[in-house]
């Protein structure tokens, strides 16, 4: 527990926090984008938002995998899920993700085997110890979860595995930080670059953005004080007149990323002509899918999948709330049609989602932001 | 005690048939070879459609509650030794002597009979612990694939000796939340038994009997507002209900909620908040501020209590909602848990 302690010294986190109020210009408002759900979970789990001055606004991003995965390809699993002698295996997560036709909960209700499983491996075990039965990992999640993906096929292939597949839903990060980029009327200033992600892709991916966009960013972990950090030195950036890619995480992420993991993605998947995102519409080369040598491992060629692209519900403003338009209660559903336990947008869904943390840890402090304290 | 009997019962068979359950021969030799056995007792040995007790004067409190929890047996414990302790506990929360209990047992066919004599010798020992006696009993059998070993329900009486009413009406602004000991133990437990997780700690299950941690804040009288065993969603979910119930809201510190290391750290790897995560041995209450240091003086001198801390207090507002100040100095929304991330565990 020490480790994780020494990320989370209140007085360490006063003083970060004193800097940061030091570093503001009173009333010129900074608004910071945490590309990562992770990151938006510990903003909220840890109340960080109290402890900034009200100069810092932070916007919640799109780095939870959960969110962007559009309906049509939930109600596609679904698809897999009720499909005789098939088993489909998952994160947690994406069980109450809703599509068109319900959600995995629901069909698993009506009778498809569908299991919750922490990675990729599970799921091949699973296949290797019920030979009778297929079994399908659905896959979601950006380059983080791409290379256990990845090593997870090579085995299956090795094993010479003939009923286990993937339905590869992995997507990219730079696609949808391009598309917010280049949002009309833009509202970010800064970004706190996702820490998990970079490790396998490195800090350099970044460099588009200072570059390109003349915005700064610095790649954090994911413990408060990483992220009291990050914000602090975002702001030193601005003072000092640099705008450039800096790494706080450097206990994890190279500048050049895991070449292991990035050469077991580069192996097994390939970059898609496009991909639909949830609330952001198709992006292209925004996603993967297996290459041609692991044909017999993937779902979308095994299975006849519906593929129906399926409109986000009239009131839903995922869009709005995953580019950092508009902040989740701004939503006119919130809160009322859309609630963790009933989700009508998908970044109310896993706890990460900028909707769900906001609604279970933090919809307390709306009256004082609407007041105008906040923003 | 178990009654000496003249004929000694023994079942031969290795494992669990669907005989067992037909109601004849093999299900009466189970029943008296095991159950009988292990949980003697007067009201019990008749084997009668009802068992038949006198009622000592006061109010009275009856629950049940069903147990599956796989695997059977984890550090610290096993289901039978939760039944037991879990019915026990739902009567002393409530301010109840517990007296008798009743228990339904599930079975699987194909469970083997030494797995289940040890359960029902953990039960057994954990009754004559706390005192109680096992009075009424069935045993059912299922085909193979229907449950996951053996499922049991207890049902609990037990008598109030006192006057003081507890529950959300009597609780007050001001007044303290005290916690028994450490949070999220049996929940870790079971989870790392399982093994689906590839993850190894030594986390025991605190399945415990906290009759006499509640029997020992019973004494401090009116002072004493509402009491819980905070069991399946956590220490979290019973105070959103105290929160609810009651139209207040309870304030929590993070600094002070205790929590094993290794706890806390399989709870950071799997990304679950030991806030939701079940407990089996340990009572929170409510009471009020004047006799707080008296509660935590009561529940420290029993050595289930030897951690009791007090963990936050009851405020006005905002209406029915659990917040916490946390460690970091900010503070958040403690929510109710939407769906079940976690595998079954209790
Ligand atoms: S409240 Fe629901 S519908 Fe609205 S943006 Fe959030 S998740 Fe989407």
């Amino acid at each position: 527990m020490k480790y994780v302690d020494e990320y989370r010294d209140p007085a360490l986190a006063r003083s970060l926090a004193a800097e940061i109020a030091s570093l503001v210009t009173p009333g010129e408002v900074v608004r910071v984008m945490e590309v990562c759900g992770g990151h938006t979970h510990a903003i909220y789990r840890h109340g960080l938002e109290e402890l900034l001055p009200p100069e810092v606004e932070l916007v919640h991003g799109p780095g939870c995998p959960v969110c962007v995965i559009p309906m049509g390809r939930v109600d596609d699993a679904i698809a897999i899920a009720e499909t005789e002698g098939v088993t489909l295996a998952t994160f947690g997560d994406m069980l109450r993700v809703p599509g068109g036709s319900g959600s995995l909960l629901q069909a698993q209700a009506r009778g498809a085997d569908v299991r919750m499983v922490y990675s990729p491996l599970d799921a091949l075990e699973l296949a290797r110890r019920e030979p009778d039965r297929h079994v399908c990992f659905f896959a979601i999640g950006f380059e983080t979860t791409a290379p256990a993906t990845a090593i997870t096929l090579l085995r299956a292939r090795a094993q010479e595995l003939s009923n286990f597949s993937v339905f590869c839903n992995h997507v990219l990060i730079e696609p949808p930080l391009r598309a917010i980029l280049e949002t009309p009327g833009l509202r970010v200033d800064a970004f706190i670059g996702p820490g998990h992600v970079s490790s396998v892709i490195g800090s350099d991916a970044y460099r588009f953005i200072p570059e390109e966009y003349g915005r700064p960013v610095v790649v954090s972990a994911f413990e408060p004080i990483d992220l009291l950090q990050s914000i602090a030195m975002l702001l030193r950036q601005r003072i000092d007149g640099r705008c450039e890619v800096e790494n706080q995480y450097t206990r994890v992420v190279r500048p050049e990323g895991n070449p292991r993991a990035l050469a077991a993605i580069a192996e097994t998947m390939e970059p898609r002509e496009d991909f639909e995102w949830r609330g952001l519409g198709v992006l292209p080369a925004s996603a993967l899918r297996l290459r041609e040598p692991f044909a017999a491992f993937d779902a979308e060629r095994l299975f006849a999948l519906p593929g129906a692209r399926i409109e986000d519900p009239k009131a839903c403003r995922c869009g709005e709330v995953l580019t950092g338009q508009i902040k989740p209660w701004e939503c006119g559903v919130f809160g009322t049609a859309c609630t963790p336990e009933r989700p009508l947008g998908t970044c109310m869904v896993s706890s990460e989602g900028a909707c769900a943390a906001y609604f279970s840890y933090g919809r307390l402090r709306r009256p004082r932001e609407e007041a105008g304290v906040g923003a | 005690m178990p009654e000496p009997r003249t004929r000694r019962v023994l079942v031969r068979d290795k494992r669990i048939t669907l005989t067992h359950g037909a109601g004849g021969k093999a299900t009466r030799d189970l029943v008296e070879a095991l159950f009988l056995d292990a949980f003697g007792n007067d009201a019990l040995a008749p084997l009668g459609d009802s068992a038949v007790v006198s009622l000592p004067p006061g109010r009275v409190a009856v629950t049940t509650d069903s147990y599956v929890v796989r695997p059977l047996a984890f550090p610290g414990g096993d289901i039978g030794e939760l039944a037991v302790n879990g019915t026990v506990n739902d009567l002393a929360v409530a301010g109840a002597r517990p007296l008798w209990l009743t228990a339904g047992f599930v079975l699987e066919e194909g469970l083997p009979i030494d797995e289940l004599r040890a359960i029902v010798t953990s039960m057994a020992s954990a009754a004559g612990h706390v005192g109680v006696a096992v009075a009424a009993g069935d045993t059912k059998v299922v085909e193979r694939g229907k449950a996951d070993g053996l499922y049991v329900t207890t049902a609990g009486v037990g008598v109030l000796e006192h006057d003081v009413v507890l529950g959300p009406e009597r609780v007050h602004p001001g007044d303290r939340v005290v916690l028994s000991g450490t949070l999220a133990d049996h929940g870790v437990a079971v989870l790392i038994a399982r093994g689906d997780l590839r993850l190894e700690g030594d986390i025991q299950s605190d399945t415990a009997p906290v009759h006499e941690l509640a029997a020992a804040l019973l004494g401090l009288g009116e002072g004493l507002r509402w009491m819980r065993d905070p069991t399946r969603g956590g220490l979290a979910t019973a105070l959103n209900e105290l929160a609810a119930q009651s139209g207040l809201a309870v304030r929590l510190r993070e600094d002070a909620l205790p929590i094993e290391p290794a706890v806390a750290a399989a709870c950071e790897i799997l990304g679950i908040d030991p806030l939701y995560v079940a407990n089996e041995g340990k009572l929170v209450a409510v009471v009020a501020p004047d006799v707080a240091a008296e509660a935590l003086a009561r529940l420290r001198a029993h050595p289930l209590g030897a951690e009791a801390v007090e963990i936050g207090a009851v405020e006005p507002e905002p209406e029915g909602m659990v917040l916490l100040d946390t460690a970091l100095g900010g503070s958040r929304i403690v929510d109710l848990l939407v769906g079940d991330p976690l595998p079954r565990i209790c």
